[in-house]
């Protein structure tokens, strides 16, 4: 194709997306637009798996049967969510056990969020209201996104994530109603996991690359900054009803801008965090490692079998 | 990772379709992967209907699905487009007639 | 009438799908593909959702005012009525199968026969349970089936997890006093007569697997009697933790 074609072939393409049309897996797209979806996507799906590991690191210890089996469906979720996502990447020509690959030698990144330990109940609670809340901020937009699969793996997930955020803010609600001991274990794990969930809507505008292609592409719909904002206008009155304070000395209700004024995000903190240096970076790797290769055997064994077992349908079919 | 397990078949890749109540059709609802059929509607049936979402499953693996290419889509549909006569808002009838 | 061997019978089933449904939670986002992992945690599901039926059946035919997790949480480790087969610890996806393989077959028949009980209560926990449990049992003897004739090496895994496990399948088998007692009344299962179909029915499976049936002259038992392995300590030890660090409050 010469570069004139190619050039009007990219035109096409835009003003389909600019018209809300859905670009499908076999139809014509510019190569950056494949490469940019398969990290944004395989990127999405790696944080889902990886998140199942710190909430799952509370399963065995639920203290109520009624919180064990919310949290078993939650993380089951989560895994849901991967597989999903990582269906829908498949379809822009990449492996599962490709992306698992780039996971596992540290060349795709995962959210950083999950690189903070679960030390208490309480950041199971806090989890599901704020990391799922921050999730869910980032994710409404996108059932709306250019790329078909996407969008519909994130109408998927979507439906699916209403009931996290509901139970974590539950469980924070029973811990603030509690004894006294309760309310600090919440009050504690609000302070932990304020800044980490806003720092996972991502770096500021002026630091935030790609950000315009990315609204071409309906990949983003709001700016990582206004996205901050919604959230934290969100869930302040929901920490109120809480009894509990975020960790702000700076938060002000804002009478003219109809916001909140916040203080400053420690972004050393998050770049060391994605750099690979957050308090649990290296095992939450391990963990993933651990599984795929003790996993191995597995399922080498059953596709062997369901090759023997092909055989022998055709042996018969003889 | 070593080469050894490199070469390591992946499970194929399955299409679900799942029939959410009697009386409709069988939706596309996404994909898994799955060592043969019988897995396939197995785990389908563990990440697909979780909520209650069906009373029918089927699977089928990608490879065999014949799909049309996009590129050819000029000739696979653009003809259909003009045959406007076969709608039935192509004939006019008098406002007095009802229920046809 | 005293109620006492009921609940203890009651317990004798639902400690069965507690311990197992928390060994296989332990295995959440560690399966070794998404598709497992996502299989396994339903099967836990469907253990605890037994569960909670039956304690919170239990907590009120007890006297005292106790809920379904001052049952599932607080008892001491005699307390627990389980078999030793469900406590034996998740050595690799070879022990989590068949585990799951010997006790789903036992599983599937005693809740068939438990839909004759003369307890009503009983009885509706056993036609709900038994849809997923003739679900556990079809995902587990598949998995037999392919580990067994698979590769070599996954032969060698399940077979060896067989015949490690194998020695706690008698006890499945066995009569506590309260069991007894139970059978008497009409309410529970006489397990001694589901053994024969068990083994028919176990050995069928494995030799599609191409596995050995393994031969065995001494088995374990104590779990029925509240005597458990030293697996089930620290178990107990990771479920109860916060009900035992934090007495007393609602989560
Ligand atoms: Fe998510
Ligand atoms: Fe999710
Ligand atoms: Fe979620």
């Amino acid at each position: 194709m010469s570069e004139k074609e190619v050039k009007n072939l990219e035109e096409i393409f835009e003003a389909k997306i600019a018209r809300d049309e859905k670009i499908e897996p076999k139809d014509w797209m510019p190569e950056k637009y494949r490469k940019t979806h398969i990290r944004q996507m395989s990127q999405h799906a790696h944080s889902e798996i990886v998140g199942m590991l710190p909430e799952g690191n509370w399963i065995t210890r639920a203290p109520s049967l009624r919180r064990k089996v919310a949290l078993l469906a939650k993380v089951q979720d989560e895994a849901g969510h991967g597989l999903y996502l990582y269906s829908a990447t498949e379809t822009l020509g990449i492996s599962r056990d490709e992306m698992f690959e780039q996971l596992h030698s540290g060349k795709a990144k995962y959210s950083s969020i999950f690189n903070y330990p679960t030390i208490t109940w309480a950041d199971i609670g806090a989890i599901g209201w704020l990391v799922d809340g921050a999730a869910i901020i980032n994710q409404v937009p996108l059932c709306n996104t250019s790329f078909g699969p996407y969008a519909r793996a994130m109408v998927r997930v979507c439906k699916e994530e209403s009931f996290h955020q509901r139970q974590g803010y539950e469980i924070m609600l029973t811990l603030c109603n509690g004894t006294e001991e309760q309310k600090q274990m919440a009050q504690d794990a609000l302070n932990r996991w304020w800044w980490p969930s806003l720092m996972m809507l991502g770096p500021t505008d002026d630091a935030s690359t790609h950000t315009e292609q990315s609204m071409k592409w309906k990949l983003k719909r709001k700016t990582n900054d206004e996205l901050r904002q919604q959230f934290i206008d969100q869930t302040v009155p929901q920490a109120d009803i809480l009894g509990i304070t975020v960790p702000d000395e700076d938060l002000k209700w804002n009478e003219e801008t109809g916001h909140y004024d916040f203080g400053k995000i420690d972004w050393d903190e998050f770049w060391q965090v994605v750099k690979g240096h957050g308090p649990c970076n290296k095992e939450r790797m391990q963990t993933r490692v651990n599984a795929w290769e003790n996993g191995q055997w597995v399922r080498d064994a059953a596709m062997a079998h369901a090759d023997k077992q092909a055989d022998k349908k055709v042996k018969q079919a003889v | 990772m070593s080469d050894n397990k490199k070469n390591k078949k992946e499970w194929p890749l399955f299409e679900v379709f799942v029939r959410s109540k009697n009386g409709l059709e069988h939706r596309h609802f996404g994909s898994l992967h799955a060592a043969d059929a019988e897995m396939a509607l197995e785990n389908a049936r563990d990440v697909y209907t979780r909520r209650n979402e069906g009373v029918s499953i089927w699977v089928v693996e990608a490879k065999n699905i014949k799909a049309s290419n996009p590129d050819e889509n000029g000739e696979m549909f653009e003809p259909a487009s003009d045959k406007v006569y076969r709608h039935p808002t192509f004939y006019d009838l008098p406002d007095e007639v009802k229920h046809m | 009438m005293n109620k006492d061997f009921l609940i203890k019978y009651i317990y004798g089933i639902a400690d069965n799908a507690l311990i197992l449904g928390q060994r296989l939670g332990e295995l959440t986002g560690h399966g070794p593909t998404l598709e497992v992992d996502i299989a396994t945690t339903n099967i836990s599901l469907d253990l605890f959702g037994q569960v909670r039926s039956y304690f919170q059946y239990a907590a009120q035919l007890s006297e005292k005012e106790i809920t379904e997790d001052d049952i599932a949480f607080l008892r001491t480790e005699r307390e627990y009525l389980n078999v030793l087969l469900v406590e034996q610890p998740n050595r690799d996806f070879a022990f989590v199968i068949g585990r799951q393989f010997l006790f789903d077959h036992f599983h599937f028949l005693l809740l068939t026969e438990m839909q004759k009980s003369h307890d009503q209560t009983l009885v509706a926990i056993a036609k709900k349970s038994l849809k997923e449990v003739s679900y556990h049992k079809r995902f587990s003897s598949d998995w037999i089936k392919r580990l067994g004739d698979g590769t070599e090496e996954s032969k060698q895994k399940i077979q060896t997890a067989i015949d490690d496990l194998w020695r706690f399948t008698d006890e499945l088998f066995h009569l506590t006093e309260d069991d007894k007692k139970a059978v008497e009344e009409g309410i529970g299962v006489d397990v001694s007569k589901l053994k024969e179909t068990y083994y028919k029915n176990v050995a069928e499976i494995l030799e599609e697997a191409t596995l050995e049936v393994p031969e065995l002259k001494y088995f374990q038992e104590g779990g029925k009697k509240g005597i458990h392995s030293e697996h089930m300590g620290y178990l107990l030890t990771d479920m109860q933790y916060m009900q035992r660090t934090y007495p007393g409050m609602k989560w």
